[in-house]
């Protein structure tokens, strides 16, 4: 499942989204309204995981045990499975950026009427569903491509695309960016010089998220790496014990658990070193 | 002069052709002609000891959708690993038959090709340019009627169709099919996936059909009785090993040798062959024509049909399809032979690939149908 | 892009021998439209590599038999067998009802957290979004069958033990309502991710604004919030139901074929252990798949140039 889009407002903490301050009756009833949704969103998605790990701690008995889990890093393959899911994650960001930012940006700059035009392309993906996406791939990709597990990674990028341009289109819609480029350009700098030193600094924050979220995206997409015969963290998950549905379901919360903290981790990152930029500016 | 150039022209007319029969024939060519690589038998490539020379340089074996838990293939990967040296790749081990059709269709000279094939018949007969030609040195031991007669394809093993049991939540553990629609199993029926995708769960509408007044011609029956057993509200769709171990599916209809991968999980697991039908069934083994590995595929064949290889999935309480001679030459391990589930008396028939063609598009036309109405 | 951006009417080049006139506008005009375009190409070119033409191979393949053949056999196929239209019209709904209703949760709950001012939730809720959106499969379908299955789910006992069962009350959860619940699991997720940047467009100076002269919540959402929002949320909203219809592995582990969808037949033909040889029949539902989301995108187009016709 392709999942890419902006986060970009979630992080914004800087300016919240209302600041008018409502009288007190109506303060009231917001946080009454706001508490009873985040409550039922909550049941509803931590309920399952919950109902999930407590399987997954049980031996054959159904008593409580660590033992699933203790069995997990015995296990063959994991290691490789995850290093060859960070390798192509890694190069999908990659191609997606170099491919996707600078033909937004000089949409944006030069073809706004492309604008319409971009959007349906870049929705396009997901008109074909992914199982008869890769066997269309691999019926007309070259051997030498098919033999290399980057050939993923190029139909990753293929998947990310939705959201990636949404993510940087509203990355760029939020910045007024003929300004910057004419104040830039006219200042001397190059082209280059401008989209990396003035455009790409400011979208930051539609960079980050978009290639998180690619990371998300390859962490758990599994149907085309299971067809296309290659052993991707997903693909070892579903692949790796079948026999035992404690340990396996202990697998897959645990990657869950995993990714989501690594994530947290990326985005707690940018946010502090954008802060420190902000308070040095300040100052 | 005129010598010279002939003999000039018959040099390199040998040389040329030495150069091209060796290119053509792409290895040691064995004494009576034949190549281990694309041999239609260990004989005919010169015996056992070049098929096993042959394979060992090739020192790798593909192997696809093979659970280690289904069979014993983990047993059975590991040792012939270990007897002769060859490295085995075990890749997409939950695939489907399909996979490995499309693999053996897409991957073609990609090292990761899979080398061996064990389908679902009815996918080796309708891909049969696909597949190499090759007959095992026990050929003979396998029923005529489960072999392709130019060794294209062959059955491995089988077993019949069982209902598995948890009697921790189950008190009385039905012993048939008519037994299943009884109130007391409510929501505690499954059937191991999709009837038009697993081939589990279609076998097991084909056993339902047989015991409620169907044939092999006519699989409606079956198909009505689990429209009944859903409307009682016994059965519970996507069921699987893991559904059964987890309680979710406390019954469980399935092949009786992979009632096996619940047992390990779950002791209190009971596994009994319906006595109002018997249905059984072979899955399939082939070569890939264009195997990155032709030798070690061969070995490996050669491995699965021998007394060891027939026994282990006989270990893994599997009929293995030479399960006749083995017994009358008593080769079969007694301790896992007793182990199997006591078979129907008679002799067990199997449908035609006709017959299960048609049976087939029957449930995938009428299944959703019939379940969701 | 050596030329001057800036320089909005730079004449076009003339050609040696071009009379003045109308030969001289057009071919200079479409140098010039193709120079302006050209940078767009590689990934116009990297489109039609990666998606047009595993695309165009699949409709290919509809129309062919086994053998290689043209044939109309598997488009007469799945357009006269019931089970396949069947299964489109439940696809259908199943994507709308999984778009729909993700949607306005979506929006209500991503509008909930960014309010919020608990900074470690909204980054804990940012990630998590990220990571459930990408979530499906057998793991999904099993945890809901732990939860809320019929025998053992945890909050089925729980709701025992106050002699409740939602099951007897027609709650099925493998039936369309059932799976469109699990659904929302990966699409509320997906929306909030796709919608925020949108809700983030509302600037707070409005809402000031719309206070000050006397607007109530009601109004400034009628006539202020939401009018800006929606082309965002439409379009949020379509890449949902676009998901919804593709999704596979999740209704396949669930429901086990008990109820008609698309992607499940198609699975049935490219990667089942029944029906051998017929994988054309697949692509032909393929086809018929891709025809209907490109129905659906023209519509989303349609749409999306109404709702902004308001923001131009």
């Amino acid at each position: 499942m392709a999942a890419l889009a902006t986060t970009e407002g979630l992080f914004d903490f800087d300016e919240p989204l209302a600041t008018a301050a409502p009288s007190g009756g109506r303060r009231r009833r917001i946080r009454w309204g706001r508490g009873a949704i985040l409550t039922l969103a909550a049941a509803y998605f931590l309920l399952p995981m919950y109902a999930a790990l407590k399987f997954s701690l049980q031996d054959i008995n159904g008593h409580f045990s660590l033992s699933p889990v203790a069995a997990i890093p015995s296990q063959p393959g994991l290691g490789s499975a995850f290093f060859l899911s960070l390798r192509l994650a890694t190069v999908t960001m990659v191609l997606t950026m170099l491919l996707m930012v600078p033909t937004v940006i000089y949409v944006h700059l030069k073809l706004p009427r492309f604008r319409r035009v971009m959007d349906v392309i870049t929705i396009m993906p997901i008109v074909i569903p992914p199982i008869v996406l890769i066997l269309g791939v691999l019926h007309v990709a070259p051997l030498w491509l098919k033999s290399s597990p980057y050939l993923l990674s190029l139909v990753y990028v293929i998947l990310a695309m939705p959201f990636v341009y949404r993510s940087l289109d509203a990355g760029l819609g939020a910045l007024d960016v003929k300004t910057l480029v004419e104040a830039s350009r006219s200042l001397g700098a190059g082209w280059i010089a401008t989209m990396w030193r003035v455009i790409v600094p400011n979208l930051r924050a539609a960079l980050l998220s978009a290639s998180v979220l690619t990371l998300a995206l390859v962490l758990g997409e599994f149907t085309m790496a299971s067809l296309d015969l290659w052993e991707t963290l997903p693909v070892w998950i579903v692949d790796f014990d079948q026999t035992n549905a404690h340990i396996s379901t202990a697998v897959a919360m645990l990657s869950l658990i995993a990714t989501w903290l690594l994530l947290t981790l990326i985005v707690s990152l940018d946010r502090s070193h954008s802060r420190r930029h902000r308070r040095n500016r300040a100052s | 002069m005129l010598v010279n150039k002939l003999k000039v022209s018959v040099a390199v007319g040998l040389l040329s052709t030495t150069l091209v029969g060796i290119a053509l024939t792409g290895g040691p060519v064995s004494a009576s002609g034949a190549n281990c690589s694309t041999t239609t038998s260990a004989a005919a490539c010169g015996g056992m000891s070049k098929l096993v020379a042959a394979a060992k340089k090739e020192g790798t074996l593909n192997v696809i959708t093979l659970p280690a838990d289904w069979a014993n293939y983990g047993t059975i990967i590991k040792d012939f690993s270990k007897k002769y040296g060859i490295k085995v790749n075990s890749y997409n081990p939950d695939g489907s038959s399909q996979d490995e059709i499309n693999a053996v269709v897409q991957d073609k000279g990609r090292s990761q090709a899979p080398d061996v094939l064990d389908v679902g018949t009815s996918y080796a007969t309708s891909n049969l340019s696909l597949l190499a030609p090759y007959k095992v040195a026990t050929w003979g031991s396998i029923p005529s009627q489960l072999k392709d007669p130019k060794g294209r394809w062959f059955d491995d093993y089988g077993g019949y169709m069982s209902i598995g049991c948890n009697t921790k939540i189950v008190s009385v553990c039905p012993t048939s099919f008519k037994q299943l629609l009884n109130p007391m199993y409510k929501s505690e029926v499954g059937i191991n996936g999709d009837p038009t995708q697993a081939a589990a769960a279609f076998s097991a509408v084909f056993a339902a059909s047989l015991a409620n007044g169907g044939s092999f011609n006519n699989i409606q029956p079956g198909i009505d009785f689990f429209a009944q057993l859903n409307k009682v509200g016994n059965y519970v769709p996507g069921g699987s090993a893991a559904t059964a171990a987890s309680g979710t599916t406390p019954i469980l209809i399935w092949w009786d040798y992979l009632q096996n991968s619940v047992k390990q999980t779950l002791p209190s697991w009971k596994v009994n062959i319906p006595t109002d039908s018997s249905y059984a069934a072979y899955y399939t083994q082939a070569i890939n024509a264009s195997a990155p590995h032709p030798a070690a595929a061969r070995l490996w064949e050669e491995f699965l049909y021998s007394t060891q290889g027939q026994n282990l999935w006989l270990q893994g309480n599997a009929r293995p399809v030479e399960l006749a001679t083995l017994v009358k030459q008593h080769h079969a391990n007694k301790t896992w032979l007793g182990e199997l589930p006591t078979a129907p008396a008679g002799v067990t028939k199997f449908p035609s690939l006709a017959q299960l063609s048609t049976a087939k598009n029957v449930v995938a036309a009428n299944w959703s149908s019939a379940i969701s109405g | 892009m050596k030329t001057s951006e800036f320089a909005a009417d730079a004449l076009p080049p003339l050609s040696a021998g071009a009379e003045r006139g109308r030969g001289r506008r057009a071919p200079g005009a479409l140098v010039r439209s193709l120079r302006t375009g050209a940078p767009v190409l590689p990934f116009l070119i990297y489109v039609f590599l990666g998606l047009g033409i595993p695309a165009l191979v699949i409709v290919d393949l509809a129309f062919r038999t086994k053998a290689g053949q043209f044939t109309m056999a598997n488009v007469h196929a799945i357009t006269s067998g019931g089970q396949y239209l069947a299964g489109f019209e439940t696809s259908l709904k199943l994507a709308f009802v999984a778009s729909v209703i993700p949607g306005v949760l979506g929006t209500l709950l991503a509008y909930a957290i960014s309010t919020s001012r608990h900074e470690t939730l909204k980054r804990l809720v940012a990630s998590a979004s990220g990571v459930l959106a990408n979530f499906g499969g057998v793991n999904l379908a099993f945890m809901f069958v732990a939860t809320i299955g019929a025998g053992a789910g945890v909050v089925t006992s729980w709701l025992a033990r106050v002699g409740f069962n939602p099951w007897d009350h027609g709650f099925n959860l493998y039936k369309l309502s059932g799976v469109a619940l699990v659904y929302m699991y990966f699409q509320v997720p997906l929306m909030m991710l796709v919608v925020t940047p949108a809700l983030h467009g509302l600037r707070p100076a409005w809402r000031e604004a719309a206070e000050n002269l006397g607007a109530s919540t009601w109004y400034y959402w009628r006539y202020v919030g939401i009018p800006v929002i929606l082309p965002s949320v439409i379009a949020s909203m379509f890449l949902l139901f676009g998901f919804g219809f593709s999704a596979y592995a999740t209704a396949e582990a669930l429901t086990g074929g008990s109820i008609a969808l698309t992607p499940i037949q198609i699975g049935a033909f490219l990667n089942g252990n029944v029906i051998a040889g017929q994988e054309n029949v697949g692509y032909a539902l393929g086809l018929g798949m891709i025809v209907l989301l490109l129905i659906s995108v023209t519509g989303y187009a349609f749409l999306q140039r109404r709702s902004s016709r308001w923001l131009r």
